[in-house]
């Protein structure tokens, strides 16, 4: 079948190109719109971004090299060329970056008038944060910034209403030996998992998406996650919240926002909002990435993971998940269906840190989660689990013991930041080096212990 | 301003903000780079062989399998090259494609043009190299051990510096170091080369040197270098990286070309751009200084050493001006720079924005830090007490007479404006305050030197024409790489024959419209290219002027150009009459203009003269904060002054200064090139290599332009050159991170802090303080 999206306004039913290509390629090469360009294949720069219309309306910003082809069903694209035409206005978007000086050398322009077109498209009020945020998977040479900042602080116009068209779904797109298929429900996606056990399980395919366009790969065949109903629901009930496995980083927000602030402030550090637009904690989690932000979190959380196989369900706590480097307990034929955390207690000190060389759209050296119960001053229980320290996100036992049983007090905090020691044995990478890794995790205890004290003093430059 | 006076004015003319000429089309998405350009039908696309090994000799390759595969239509080697294998800028044997010896990671040994790209890089996945590996060299400080350089060592001499330092009431001495940078430009090296008749090549290369260019291609065919054109209309960035590297690109795509007859495109992919082509050099630099009471340097000797990497490329001259610029804006009675560019098995390093520069600041504003900390004063008294002054202190350790200086008045008017010394006690009282979380403060003043080190690449040409129309074609040596330079060369001409800016046409930078140019680099594109162009529409008006003298049968001394017309007495044309007027009296509208800048001369073996005609002044302090736990740190408020004499165009050096300063304070905190031990950069794509973002640019950034500041040396309308000195401004961004560091010991200690500071250099520097100070917590 083939797939129907709407390109600058235009209906196209695409059937001809292979469903390994990428939406960048497939832009400049096979539609000739030439204003999207490549700045780094691996949804860093954001050169190649641009927006989208899901059925639901709401328009977002994405990463065209990390998309493909098949993963534009149902939706409508609007790419640089698409915001104004050659004998009419601009754009205000566009307009404000000339009026500001916005753009130099100009190959990063088209990306960010973009993403600064999603932006305004939803409605947010424009503050330096909301704009940094907008912008923060943007990469800018040549201006600074300010200028651009400037330009996204200075459009004042109202979200244009279009009612996106009703397409018809594409379940299974095939070009020769290569299979893309779109399952729309939870039954239809176990089968094909089961009739296709080397098919690549694509949810956003913010990481897997790399391999078509960097590693320039075929993957032959691809099960989406994106369309299974099951799979997108978001639901709090008895004391838990449960995110089905192909729900984005931005639709999980508002109710990570709602129960664990501080993991939601760390989702937002998650790549950039083309990333998160695209990605999903599920794929996170799947991806089982040593480095990986969310896992900590859910470990720390005391989230289960339900999988879901041709035997039906089955719960694994998110600890005994991640089984080895890049490894995890799901069987061949499972899928992960949904990830249930319990909902925090109000006395609960719950803290998510993320420590890396750039704050924003940066891979982690090192994550450390905290959930902590304190009653009458006395450490009742703890959980605490880091990311970067091993070759597995992983539980602190020794740091944990630590704490468990101790008075919350400062001495206890460098008592268990110290015992993390017993706990890690660190690599030193070009993220970081063993050294810092371990100084760091420890030192985070420090940093929740100052936290966890309303009438102590700021320690994050962030919050200065 | 009085209104009769504006509509007096010609639109776009010089000293006003008009904007990018691309505006527009950048933001529509319009702008054609190289790799939007339409496609040829048979076009190839090209891929590179890379060595997996830092050094190793080339045993056999076998390229069957790769020439085998469909789609594939050259499969090309050294020994395939029909001219000379060489495209050094400076010296010579510096190959494109491996001789029998690979000497780093990523050096090319094969090149493949194929079908589309994913064919070319499938067939180089398919070539078979049997290598015998070698010890490989790669750091600074192995190849110091050995002597192991690319061109000899450099030494700057004034005075007798063993001597100045030892007969100071105090010495000191230490180490610093710096990183490199890369460039990141957001449109990696591209080149499409075309072939011609009679094996011409025309080549579309993304460069800063198209002239280097031609002569490469030429040099690689082995054809004259009349039968090669370069053309490029703007590059996605350069910053010094597309100067000499993308010779290598371009070359490449065009041995492709010629031998399959066929268009080539040769594109790197972000990670083989960064691994493939060069970067900043980092820096080893050991001072000894001896110096007064006050901080006053009597006596210095400073070792810097660069890795250059495999080959040579620019690098003696990237060291020069990190020799000439060890003085920063602080007069050296008795030196001894010495600089040696160490060979080693890592990537050529190459020029970038500053060019030396920079790195020797580092040097020296350590050195002045350092000082600062052995008397128990204030380094911004240090600073003072060595700033260059008029009578006996004020030359240069390379002999050029500073008479310009204003570096005083601006740092005192920047002082002034922020109230330093306040915001200096509201940092201590701070620190006074946060145990965990410290602030660091700081001022950088910089005085850097404009013009090419070597005095023969000061030179420029251009070519206008006026058809009769009166609209004005615009062509000149310089590039466009986002910096605005297309667009201040057309104000000037504007300018010159006095009409709406909106007349003139600018075009693409072409080889066979104005020969023999230098690089569009060393800031000096407006100096330069406004001079020639100035130079060609200054002949052309005056032939104009003279048939309007004719025409209005005064003499010419009465004819003026204002505001689009052309007015004698009560009488006037318009430009475009009189432009056909001229035609019709057979008087040519066409001219090519010239521009060498005077006065500059250049010794290489004393490493004495005037290299620079002028100097560039600027200040800046910058206030940062760190977390003593993590290491992660912040700009949380840097104000610059710039001096940028009587701006050509405020709006673009203003972007010019900002988009500078933000680089520079990557290079020094965030930006970390990362090799493992067998030499390969692990640090290679923006996942790894990280550049700042909007949120790292400080949330107060106040930025201002020196007023009332014309250049004393008549340059294009008393304008200075603004591409390179605002970046060394992101130094005090570096220096308040140390200053931050510092006050973790009670500042009694100099930090152990180089470049860049990243989170964890700075938390490693907090720990090492916290144990010199004897406080363990």
């Amino acid at each position: 079948m083939p797939v129907r999206f709407q390109l600058n306004g235009i209906l196209i039913e695409e059937s001809e190109v292979p469903p390994s290509m990428t939406v960048l390629d497939y832009l400049r090469e096979s539609e000739g719109l030439k204003g999207t360009k490549e700045g780094c294949a691996e949804g860093d720069c954001g050169a190649c971004t641009i927006a989208v219309q899901l059925p639901q309306g709401n328009v977002e910003a994405v990463n065209s090299c990390l998309m493909l082809v098949p993963q534009l069903d149902g939706l409508s694209v609007t790419t640089v060329e698409g915001l104004s035409q050659p004998d009419s206005p601009l754009h205000p978007v566009q307009r404000a970056f000339v009026d500001n000086h916005a753009a130099q050398c100009g190959f990063c322009t088209p990306g960010f008038v973009m993403a600064l077109f999603a932006f305004e498209q939803s409605g947010e009020a424009a503050t330096a944060e909301t704009v940094h945020e907008a912008i923060a998977g943007n990469l800018c040479r040549c201006t600074g910034y300010r200028p651009i900042v400037d330009a996204a602080m200075s459009v004042d116009c109202v979200p244009e209403k279009h009612v996106p068209p009703a397409l018809e779904h594409s379940s299974h797109y095939t070009d020769g030996d290569e299979d893309f298929f779109a399952p729309t429900t939870l039954t239809e996606l176990v089968k094909l998992r089961l009739e296709h056990p080397n098919a690549y399980v694509y949810a956003g395919g913010t990481d897997l998406g790399m391999r078509a366009s960097k590693d320039r790969e075929s993957y032959g065949r691809v099960i989406s996650t994106s369309h299974v109903s099951e799979l997108k629901r978001v639901e709090q009930s008895d004391g838990s919240v449960t995110l089905g496995a192909a729900v984005t980083y931005t639709d999980a927000l508002p109710v990570l926002d709602e129960i664990a602030p501080s993991f939601a402030e760390l989702v937002r550090r998650i790549g950039s909002r083309q990333i998160r637009n695209l990605g999903t904690i599920g794929g996170n989690v799947c991806n089982a990435s040593p480095i990986g932000d969310t896992p900590p979190c859910l470990i720390a959380l005391n989230a289960v993971m339900i999988v879901h196989g041709p035997k039906g369900q089955r719960e694994i706590p998110a600890e005994e998940f991640f089984i080895d480097y890049r490894k995890t307990a799901l069987n061949p034929d499972e899928i992960l269906e949904a990830l249930r955390i319990p909902l925090p207690q109000p006395d609960m000190l719950f803290r998510a840190y993320k420590i890396s060389k750039r704050f924003d759209q940066d891979i982690s050296a090192v994550v450390g989660a905290f959930a902590l119960e304190v009653e009458d001053g006395m450490v009742k229980s703890a959980r605490v689990a880091f990311g970067g320290m091993a070759a597995t996100p992983a539980r602190a036992n020794a740091c944990e013991n630590a704490l468990i049983g101790k008075p919350w007090v400062f001495e206890t905090a460098i008592a268990a930041g110290t015992a993390i020691s017993g706990d890690f044995t660190p690599l030193t990478d070009f993220r970081a080096s063993e050294d810092y890794r371990m100084r760091v995790a420890s030192n985070l205890l420090r940093r929740l212990y100052h936290d966890s004290d309303e009438n102590d003093f700021v320690t994050e430059v962030m919050s200065l | 301003m009085s209104t009769a006076r504006q509509m007096d004015q010609i639109k776009g003319g010089v000293h006003t903000d008009v904007r990018h000429d691309s505006a527009v089309n950048h933001v529509t998405g319009r702008s054609v780079f190289i790799d939007d350009m339409p496609n040829v039908p048979g076009t190839l696309h090209g891929a590179l062989v890379k060595s997996p090994h830092a050094h190793a000799v080339i045993k056999s390759i076998d390229l069957n399998a790769a020439r085998e595969l469909t789609g594939v239509h050259a499969v090309l080697v050294a020994d395939d090259i029909p001219g000379r294998n060489d495209v050094a800028p400076i010296f010579e044997d510096e190959p494109i494609l491996a001789k029998g010896l690979v000497e780093y990671i990523g050096h090319p040994i094969a090149a493949i043009a194929a079908d589309s790209m994913d064919i070319a890089r499938a067939a180089a996945s398919m070539v078979v190299v049997e290598y015998e590996e070698l010890e490989p060299v790669l750091t600074i400080d192995e190849a110091l051990e050995r002597e192991s350089y690319t061109s000899p060592p450099q030494i700057m001499r004034r005075g007798d510096s063993a001597r100045g330092i030892s007969d100071a009431p105090h010495q000191i001495s230490g180490e610093v170091r710096c990183g490199g940078q890369d460039h990141f430009y957001l449109e990696s090296h591209i080149a499409l080369a075309v072939p011609q008749e009679d094996r011409d090549m025309l080549v579309y290369s993304s460069t800063q040197h198209p002239t280097e260019v031609q002569h490469g291609v030429a040099t690689v065919l082995g054809l004259p270098v009349n039968a090669v054109t370069t053309e490029i209309r703007r590059m996605g960035g350069g910053f010094g990286g597309k100067e000499s590297q993308s010779t290598i690109i371009a070359a490449l795509a065009a041995l492709m070309a010629d031998k399959t007859r066929q268009p080539v495109k040769l594109r790197l992919a972000r990670d083989d751009d960064m691994v493939i082509t060069g970067k900043r050099h980092d820096f080893l630099f050991r001072y000894e200084v001896g110096f007064d009471d006050t901080g006053r340097i009597e006596g210095i000797d400073i070792l810097m050493a660069s890795r250059a990497g495999n080959v040579a490329d620019l690098s003696s001259s990237v060291l020069v001006r990190a020799l000439c610029h060890g003085d920063n804006a602080y007069y050296l009675p008795n030196a001894h720079i010495h600089g040696y560019p160490c060979k080693t098995n890592t990537v050529s390093n190459t020029g970038f924005r500053g060019f030396g520069g920079p790195q020797g600041m580092v040097a020296i504003e350590t050195v002045i830090d350092h000082i600062a900390q052995d008397l128990g004063t204030d380094s911004d008294d240090v600073r003072r007490a060595n700033y260059y002054d008029t009578g006996d202190r004020d030359t240069t350790h390379y002999g050029q007479k500073v008479t310009d200086n204003i570096i005083t008045e601006i740092v005192d008017s920047l002082s002034r404006e922020i109230d330093y010394p306040a915001r200096k006690a509201a940092v201590a009282a701070f620190n006074q305050e946060n145990t965990i979380l410290k602030k660091g403060i700081a001022l950088m003043p910089v005085k850097f030197g404009i013009s090419f080190n070597l005095p023969t690449l000061n030179q420029a040409g251009a070519l206008v024409h006026v058809y009769t129309d009166g609209s004005v074609h615009l062509n000149h040596g310089g590039t466009e790489m986002g910096q605005g330079l297309y667009i201040k060369v057309a104000q000037v001409v504007a300018s010159t024959f006095q009409i709406d800016i909106d007349n003139v046409k600018i075009s693409s930078t072409n080889t066979a419209k104005v020969p023999n140019t230098s690089a569009t680099a060393a800031s000096s594109g407006s100096d330069l290219n406004g001079m020639a162009a100035h130079d060609a529409a200054t002949q052309i008006r005056d032939r104009m002027a003279g048939v309007a003298a004719e025409h209005f049968e005064v003499d010419e001394s009465e004819i003026e150009f204002r505001n689009n017309r052309i007015y004698a007495r009560n009488d006037s044309l318009s430009f475009a009459e009189l432009a056909q007027l001229t035609w019709e009296h057979r008087v040519s509208l066409s001219a090519t203009g010239f521009y060498s800048t005077p006065d500059i001369s250049w010794d290489d073996e004393t490493m004495t003269g005037r290299p620079f005609y002028y100097f560039s002044y600027g200040a800046c302090v910058s206030e940062v904060v760190i977390d003593t736990l993590t290491g992660e740190n912040r700009v949380l408020r840097s104000d610059i002054l710039q001096d940028c004499g009587r701006s050509l165009n405020p709006a673009i050096d203003l972007g010019q200064i900002e988009g500078a300063f933000v680089q520079g304070m990557g290079w020094l905190t965030m930006e970390e090139l990362w090799w493992d031990e067998k030499g390969a950069l692990r640090t290679h794509g923006p996942s790894t290599y990280k550049i700042p973002g909007s949120r790292d640019v400080p949330p107060e950034f106040n930025v201002h332009i020196l007023e009332d500041a014309p250049n004393r040396e008549p340059t294009i309308f008393r304008s200075k050159a603004i591409g390179e000195p605002p970046l060394m401004l992101a130094l005090s961004v570096w220096l308040a991170l140390r200053d931050a560091v510092a006050s973790v010991g009670g500042h009694g200690h100099l930090p152990n802090l180089d470049a860049p500071a990243t989170a964890e250099a700075v938390l490693m520097a907090v720990a090492d303080i916290q144990e010199r100070a004897g406080d363990g917590t």
